[in-house]
């Protein structure tokens, strides 16, 4: 018997014969703390994985929302990223969730999603998984990243390719400062990604805008497509 | 941001390096510890006492570029790992300011007197003092003038409340009667937080950054949730004291353990059986109700809750309902607004919480449900007290008392039906009014009930 990384109360794994030979792990949070997240489903933007049942109709150009047209008609970022994918909205539970796990760091929290997004991995077709980078100013804060937390704990092999140039805090700015904001990443290392189809990990999709300087650089260093798995899909600005 | 000197904000606490907003200055007087360590060869969180495996765990430390451990005990108020260190003051402790003298003019009842008169020994003894008081009983009064004589004694005094609500009501009452010392209020995010003070409100979790800070420390309502439950909370009033600190315990409902240890003498303590308003505690009553639960899914609520609560509608007598789970209430909810639509609820997560509280105190909300939330602490002068679900392991004892302290509690209105509602007695329920009947029982005694 464990206890919920959550909320500390006991979890009943489920009986079989997976549990026993240990093919299938003990559950890490339990189903009350579990039915708090909202997962994504239904009808969501092609491109960036937004629910589209919440979303005013004025907002969705067929099977993508406007957010995603505009950066398709944005000479610079058009067809840098070939989608994004989240498997959680960014409801209540969410965010304290991920306030708990990358502002107060808890760590081990990593192993609540590992399994969704090793499944969400498996089928988005790529040869190389990334994390994004932290400054090394935040890194020193933080102790460590939690995009690489969120890949390691489900598996993922990371490339070390991209670093953070300069770090400035992204959640205070509005979107068209973030857009106009210089890109905050480089590339360290190219041989490993070119030609390669590119996955991008991260905690949450806002804008999209780090995601997409991200791809850019990516693209540009010879990545053949770039695609973005992230745990959470934040409502943009 | 304000420049603080290193003496006064460090003084008497145990703070993780990263909490001090200034450059530490080369001082034989600062001296640091490493934040886990090891004690009876088990891993120790040096601020939260945490000695549990589970609740530590690994990670990879981009600081010291090791696996490094955490504590997932006191995350929350910023993580101590195997690499970070805490920072305390072996220098001698800043003076005060301000003169500590009691402005009060009102009287105290015949058992608040006795209770404060212990209460000032213990704090001049450097003792220890439960003080048993009834809900209503004016525990607040008895405190003030044990308070003055240590502020006087130039000695440092901490209330520790497991309530957030119940700081924020009782740092201005002190800081009233006070006038001449800085209270600090201390809480999740409190503006106080880096107040040196002789005189602090605190909750017992913030505490935890204390360290040999107070010569006299007030635990209020040691049997609450959740500092009954939690440990790390009973460390960390150890933790803060002195080690020769008066204690001074304040409660209505003493756990079983400690009862026993007042019924053969092992404990100091004063029983305080009667409210200030000289009348008896109101005894609830029972009213077997069924399957509520099943009604509920079903649609409607037991007849008998139903003309309880249309009887005080009626008569236009404000009540409030307790219910065991937030998932009850709220389909429990729009049944009672059928009798009236401005009734209302309230749980510990409710963003309204504040509001509705000051609107059932307005009068506007006619009856109010409720989670436990509301069970200590609050006040409405003039309610009838209801129970949903007695029989529910959330209803302790010591819960059941509190609830039915709400009723009843003002001089102009010292009567109040307090009715639990249940499906099955528990042995709590029946302790809990056989407590409140004790209580009657040797107040009458005492003589300190009118009637």
């Amino acid at each position: 018997m464990s206890s919920c990384l959550l909320c500390g109360e006991s979890v009943n794994g489920r009986l079989g014969w997976r549990p026993f030979f240990l093919l299938e792990a003990p559950p890490s949070i339990c189903g009350a703390c579990r039915r708090q997240f909202e997962p994504i489903i239904g009808e969501r933007c092609r491109a960036c994985s937004r629910p589209l049942a919440a979303l005013d109709p004025a907002f969705i150009r067929e099977d993508r929302c406007l957010d995603c047209c505009r950066w398709e008609e944005d000479s610079f970022y058009k067809g840098v990223l070939a989608g994004n994918y989240s498997l959680y909205t960014y409801n209540e539970a969410m965010k304290d969730f991920i306030a708990r796990f990358k502002y107060r760091g808890d760590y081990i929290l990593a192993q609540v999603f590992a399994g969704e997004i090793k499944k969400a991995a498996k089928q988005l077709p790529h040869d190389v998984a990334v994390a994004i980078p932290l400054s090394q100013e935040r890194l020193m804060e933080r102790g460590f990243n939690q995009a690489e937390a969120l890949a390691q704990a489900a598996g993922l092999d990371i490339e070390d390719v991209l670093q953070r140039v300069h770090g400035e805090k992204q959640s205070k700015k509005s979107r068209s400062e973030r857009l106009e904001a210089a890109n905050v990443f480089g590339v360290k290392e190219k041989s490993s990604i070119c030609h390669k189809k590119v996955l991008i990990i991260d905690d949450i999709y806002t804008t999209g805008s780090t995601l997409r300087q991200a791809a850019y650089l990516l693209k540009q260093a010879g990545a053949a497509e770039v695609r973005a798995l992230t745990l959470a899909r934040g409502q943009g600005t | 941001m304000m420049v603080f000197p290193p003496a006064s904000f460090l003084s008497g606490r145990l703070l993780l390096e990263e909490e001090i907003p200034f450059p530490l200055p080369d001082s034989p007087a600062i001296q640091k510890l490493p934040g886990l360590s090891k004690r009876n060869s088990r891993l120790y969180c040096e601020r939260c006492g945490n000695n549990e495996k589970e609740r530590f765990a690994l990670f990879p430390c981009a600081r010291c570029q090791t696996e490094c451990l955490y504590c997932r005990h006191c995350l929350m108020m910023g993580r101590i790992s195997g690499c970070s260190r805490l920072v305390y003051w072996t220098g001698a402790e800043p003076p005060y300011e301000g003169e500590g003298i009691l402005h009060w003019k009102g009287s105290l009842s015949e058992g608040q007197e006795r209770a404060s008169q212990a209460v000032t020994q213990a704090i001049r003894e450097n003792g220890e003092q439960l003080i048993w008081a009834v809900c209503g009983a004016g525990k607040t009064e008895v405190l003030f003038r044990g308070i003055e004589a240590a502020l006087l004694a130039n000695k440092r005094v901490c209330i520790a409340t497991p309530r957030t609500d119940v700081v924020l009501e009782l740092a201005p009452r002190l800081q009233h009667v006070f006038p001449g010392t800085k209270v600090a209020a201390l809480y999740g995010g409190s503006p106080d937080r880096h107040l040196y003070s002789q005189l602090v409100v605190s909750t017992t979790h913030q505490l935890l950054r204390f360290f040999q800070a107070f010569d006299v420390m007030i635990v209020d309502e040691v049997d609450a949730f959740p500092y009954s439950c939690d440990p790390s909370l009973q460390f960390a009033v150890q933790k803060a004291r002195k080690p020769d600190a008066a204690l001074i315990y304040l409660t209505a409902t003493p756990n079983e353990r400690w009862q026993k240890d007042c019924l053969h003498g092992k404990k100091a303590f004063v029983k305080i059986p009667a409210r200030f308003h000289r009348q008896p505690l109101p005894v609830p009553q029972f009213s077997w109700i069924g399957n509520w639960k099943r009604a509920v899914k079903k649609g409607r609520l037991p007849a008998s809750i139903t003309s309880w609560a249309a009887r005080r509608l009626q008569v236009n007598k404000q009540s409030l309902l307790f219910f065991p789970h937030i998932e009850w209430m709220q389909q429990a909810l729009p049944l009672f607004q059928q009798l009236d639509s401005s009734i209302a609820a309230v749980h510990a997560g409710d963003p309204e919480r504040k509001a509705k509280v000051a609107f059932m105190r307005d009068q506007k909300i006619p009856l109010l449900l409720s989670t436990t939330i509301l069970e200590r602490g609050v006040t409405f002068p003039n309610i009838d007290v209801a129970v949903i679900g007695t029989e529910d392991e959330v209803f302790t004892e010591s819960a059941l008392v509190q609830i039915a302290g709400r009723a009843g509690r003002s001089a102009d209105f010292p009567d109040g039906e307090v009715r639990f509602f249940h499906y099955g007695k528990t042995r709590a329920a029946v302790k809990a009014i056989a407590h409140i009947r004790q209580m009657n029982k040797e107040g009458l005694e005492k003589g300190w009930l009118d009637r």
